[in-house]
């Protein structure tokens, strides 16, 4: 009887959670350095069209972003449906293109401006014609390295 | 010794449990995904600047045309998008020499010896009123079709697929299938 009291009483030792935080911390400076912040909200729907053919962005610090598509739902009231045009945080038109482009210029070191890519997040409903506008003003812009932003599929996919 | 007890169990570190959750969402939820079809715009002409016209050879170029109802037109014929990956690399092949497809010319590489390259260009316009999603999906046929091509031939030379060559291999490919994507200005025929 008393050897089993005994061993009752003892129990098991605490496991040691002293390194637990050190293991998250670690995950959480993980992602600090590998992604990077996103740059103020998107006022614009933009479901991306499918593409087999993608490839990666090496340099997230160079890439500029043009969004187009039809304003937020709670945007509409003031915008209506209308496919628009937005840089940094808010609509723009096609004047703004070159101006945006020149900040954004501005804004890199000079070694790297020849580098810059300009990434266009289009939804897929949109009309060819604004997105046509647009790679004329980036022409102009000179801002010739682009990329449809595309949302990966497997190459054995059925693109709709 | 008798008077040990059993442990509770340590709850301070549920927080950081929780904390590895949200960690582990965000790496499966999609984040801001940052990939897509890589093109190069060409240079606006100097307005001052004559512009040269450059003389093609018809044959030389495929003309695919996508209209406001997001229809294709490949070479004259109407097609469907599955097959003009298939059109696309006959046309720059042209394996039995058709005179109606591209004109190829003997050229020197380096690590290659002779090899036919083809004159070919694709000349793609589409309407103002196509779809952004149909003209991705003929940018992606295109550029599958080259990158096919550039896949078949890195196999066949280093027996490897183009994107696990090394750099100056890669420029070999690339010389011998260049990516000649040309596009015209869109046409305004379905209105807005």
């Amino acid at each position: 009887m008393a050897k089993f009291a005994n061993k009752e009483k003892k129990g098991l030792p605490a496991i040691s959670t002293a390194s637990l935080p050190d293991v998250v911390f670690m995950l959480l400076f993980f992602f600090m350095v590998s992604t990077t912040m996103r740059k103020g909200e998107v006022k614009v729907t933009v479901i991306p069209p499918a593409a087999t053919e993608w490839s990666k962005i090496e340099r997230k610090s160079l890439v500029s972003y043009i969004y187009i598509g039809s304003p937020i739902k709670s945007m509409q009231t003031k915008y209506g449906t209308e496919s628009r045009i937005q840089l940094n945080d808010s609509y723009k038109s096609l004047n703004d293109i070159r101006d945006f482009i020149a900040a954004e210029r501005e804004a890199r070191n000079e070694a790297d401006r020849a580098y810059m890519t300009t990434s266009l997040k289009i939804d897929k409903d949109t009309r060819m014609g604004i997105v046509s506008d647009v790679k004329q003003e980036l022409r102009k812009a000179n801002a010739l390295k682009i990329i449809y932003s595309t949302h990966k599929a497997a190459a054995g996919d059925k693109l709709n | 010794m008798a008077s040990k007890k059993v442990p509770e169990i340590n709850a301070s570190s549920t927080a950081d449990i929780a904390f590895l959750l949200l960690v582990f969402f965000l790496v499966t939820t999609t984040m801001d995904t940052d990939n897509g079809l890589v093109r190069k715009l060409p240079p606006m002409p100097q307005s001052k600047q004559k512009q040269e016209v450059q003389q093609v050879n018809k044959r030389n170029v495929l003309p695919v045309l996508v209209n406001s109802s997001d229809r294709l037109l490949v070479n004259g014929e109407p097609t469907d998008i599955s097959q003009l990956r298939a059109k696309t690399k006959e046309f720059i092949v042209n394996p039995n020499n058709n005179p109606h497809l591209s004109a190829k010319k003997m050229k020197q590489f380096d690590g290659l010896g002779n090899y036919m390259v083809s004159e070919g260009v694709v000349s793609l316009q589409n309407d103002r009123a196509t779809s952004y999603q149909m003209y991705i999906k003929v940018q992606n046929e295109l550029i599958a079709a080259f990158n096919e091509l550039r896949d078949e031939l890195s196999m066949q030379q280093y027996g490897k697929k183009y994107l696990l060559l090394l750099e100056d291999q890669q420029n070999i490919i690339k010389d011998v299938y260049p990516q000649r994507i040309s596009e015209a200005e869109p046409k305004n025929i379905g209105g807005k």
